[in-house]
């Protein structure tokens, strides 16, 4: 469904910040895979979601949606493909217009914007319902500015627009890295619920070893712009958070220790 | 000081006020809505009118020549877009570059620094002239406040649909707008373009409504939209949230600044002086929301209360 093959990037190339973000990447995921993501700082996994979702041009390789190359097309263009949810909860949604207009927005993701209307009656019916399910009380205030939201509230509604419009593959970058414990755990069992309702073809950031075990059919850990570790099925779900720490001992001799991947 | 003076010269600071009101409608689509400064508009307005007096000089019809005005405002709103999106250059920069070219393009257009309309010659759609003694469906007044009414009709329905969403998404959150699939260099050139055309517009009755069209009209002319933004919202943005009631805020702080300014006229005030006053005056009330921010403490929403997610 998704070929990522032998993907380079590397930003501020040739100043003192070089930095190699993803080097020689490869990864495919099956149709309704939901892959959790584990690596350390600067490990890549952000990168290589950008990456994906056509942020920026990579350096070289090939990006594969189904099998067709998207390597060359532009951000806008693959979103026909591609849900996001981001990291800060400020950065998904247009915080002055309203949560229909929001919704609106996203479920002409990938299609022509011409000059009918932006939101229509029906659809602002449809969305009543859908807010419903989030059990926020959002229904009731559809039409505030999504800017007074709270931040777990704005992630919730940045799901459903990322998925209101069934994608291909839904990229979620540590969406709930931002969010209070209990808010985040909310919004994690919506993702994992959307996302098993529609048989989403996921791949989930977390830095949270207890998520990554406990959601998704198959991680990968990464380590300087690779993945260093792939297991799925049975052998993931038996999986330990002290087996993935040793894990990672192996393969980083130890600097791991400064890493924030410890407080999980 | 003669009170008649002042009272007769308000129904002239009112229409020249509306005047400008279309001109800051257009800077209020860059500035607020696609959160872009652009500069173009100093040299659009002239663009404006130079195009509007040199076709109907020509023997144009007016409506035909304002509407060539306003297509010069697209086209130069088009490039300021392109030296941004296409060729990478800061919205600001790209502005006054195409501000700086259209002082060429206006003077050619012209042929020389000034080309003025005979009003009595022409059949002109405003004008000084029409804002006594003729009927009230003449009366400039009247007819540019006909004007703004279907453009902010015109404006609402647009930036109610799909493509109107997009725009302002692009300029409230690019990144979210290219998520959701939206071409946000597309729409930052098509709200340029409709900002300048705008402006371009107000350029066009404005030559007539003065007789002439000058190579210096335009100049400082962003100020003068920005002040019509900042009035409007700091009289109305309590009371007004609707887009068509935020669009008619600004036209009644174009108003407003021009009765002003035919008050601190009245007042004797060296008129010298008038565009450093209009600068100091912009430039305090665009820091304020920065020094509310800074020097007041944040509110339970500025924080975002997590708890009630």
């Amino acid at each position: 469904m998704l070929e990522i093959k032998n993907v380079y990037k590397t930003f501020n190339a040739g100043t003192v910040n070089e930095k190699v973000a993803l080097n020689g990447l490869d990864l495919t995921l099956q149709d309704g895979d939901f892959v959790t993501v584990i690596g350390g700082n600067g490990a890549g996994k952000s990168t290589m979601l950008n990456a994906v979702a056509g942020v920026w041009p990579i350096d070289m390789g090939k990006i594969l949606i189904d099998g067709q190359d998207v390597t060359r097309l532009s951000e806008h263009k693959r979103a026909k493909y591609i849900g996001r949810v981001f990291q800060d909860p400020m950065m998904g949604t247009a915080a002055t217009m309203g949560i229909d207009e929001n919704l609106a927005l996203a479920s002409r993701r990938g299609m022509a914007r011409t000059l009918r209307t932006g939101i229509t009656k029906k659809e602002h019916e449809e969305y009543h319902e859908l807010l419903k399910t989030l059990e926020l009380g959002l229904e009731d205030r559809m039409t505030s500015k999504v800017g007074l939201l709270s931040g777990g509230q704005r992630q919730a509604v940045t799901l459903l627009m990322a998925t209101l419009k069934k994608p291909r593959l839904l990229l979620l970058d540590e969406h709930t890295a931002a969010l209070d414990p209990k808010t985040a755990a909310k919004v994690l069992a919506l993702s994992d619920k959307i996302v098993h309702e529609n048989h989403l073809t996921t791949l989930m950031i977390t830095h949270n070893m207890k998520d990554a075990i406990r959601y998704g059919n198959r991680l990968i850990m990464m380590y300087e712009g690779r993945i260093i570790y792939d297991v799925r099925g049975e052998e993931k779900a038996n999986l330990q958070v002290s087996d993935l720490l040793q894990r990672f001992e192996q393969v980083s001799d130890g600097d791991f220790a400064n890493d924030r991947m410890l407080l999980s | 000081m003669d009170i008649m003076a002042l009272v007769n010269a308000l129904p002239g600071a009112v229409a020249q006020g509306l005047i400008w009101a279309i001109m800051a409608i257009g800077v209020y689509i860059t500035y607020r809505v696609l959160d872009i400064a652009d500069l173009t508009v100093d040299g659009t307005l002239c663009t404006g009118g130079a195009v509007c007096v040199v076709c109907m000089l020509a023997g144009w019809n007016v409506w035909a020549s304002i509407l060539a005005a306003t297509c010069a405002g697209l086209l130069a709103g088009f490039v300021t877009g392109i030296f941004h999106t296409f060729m990478g250059i800061q919205p600001i920069l790209a502005g006054i570059l195409t501000q700086l070219a259209l002082w060429s393009v206006n003077l050619k257009i012209m042929g020389k620094a000034n080309q003025a309309i005979n009003v009595d010659k022409y059949d002109l759609l405003v004008s000084l002239r029409y804002i006594k003694d003729v009927p009230f469906y003449q009366n400039t007044i009247f007819v540019v406040a006909i004007v703004i009414a279907v453009l902010i009709a015109l404006l609402y329905w647009f930036f109610g649909t799909e493509l109107g969403c997009g725009i302002r998404a692009t300029g409230c959150n690019a990144n979210m707008a290219r998520a959701q699939g939206i071409n946000t260099n597309l729409n930052k050139v098509i709200g340029l373009m409709v900002s300048n055309g705008l402006v371009a517009l107000s350029g066009a009755l404005l030559a007539q409504y003065q007789g002439f069209a000058d190579i210096n009209m335009g100049r400082g002319s962003i100020v003068i939209g920005l002040a019509a933004v900042i009035i409007g919202e700091a009289l109305l943005s309590r009371v007004f949230h609707n887009f068509a009631l935020k669009l008619l805020s600004v036209a009644v702080g174009s108003i407003v600044y021009y009765l002003v300014y035919q008050v601190v006229i009245w007042c004797k005030v060296d008129t010298d002086l008038l565009k450093a006053f209009s600068a100091v005056v912009v430039a305090i009330f665009l820091a304020v929301p920065y020094w509310k921010r800074r020097f007041t403490k944040p509110t339970v929403a500025a924080k975002g209360g997590e708890k009630n997610a």
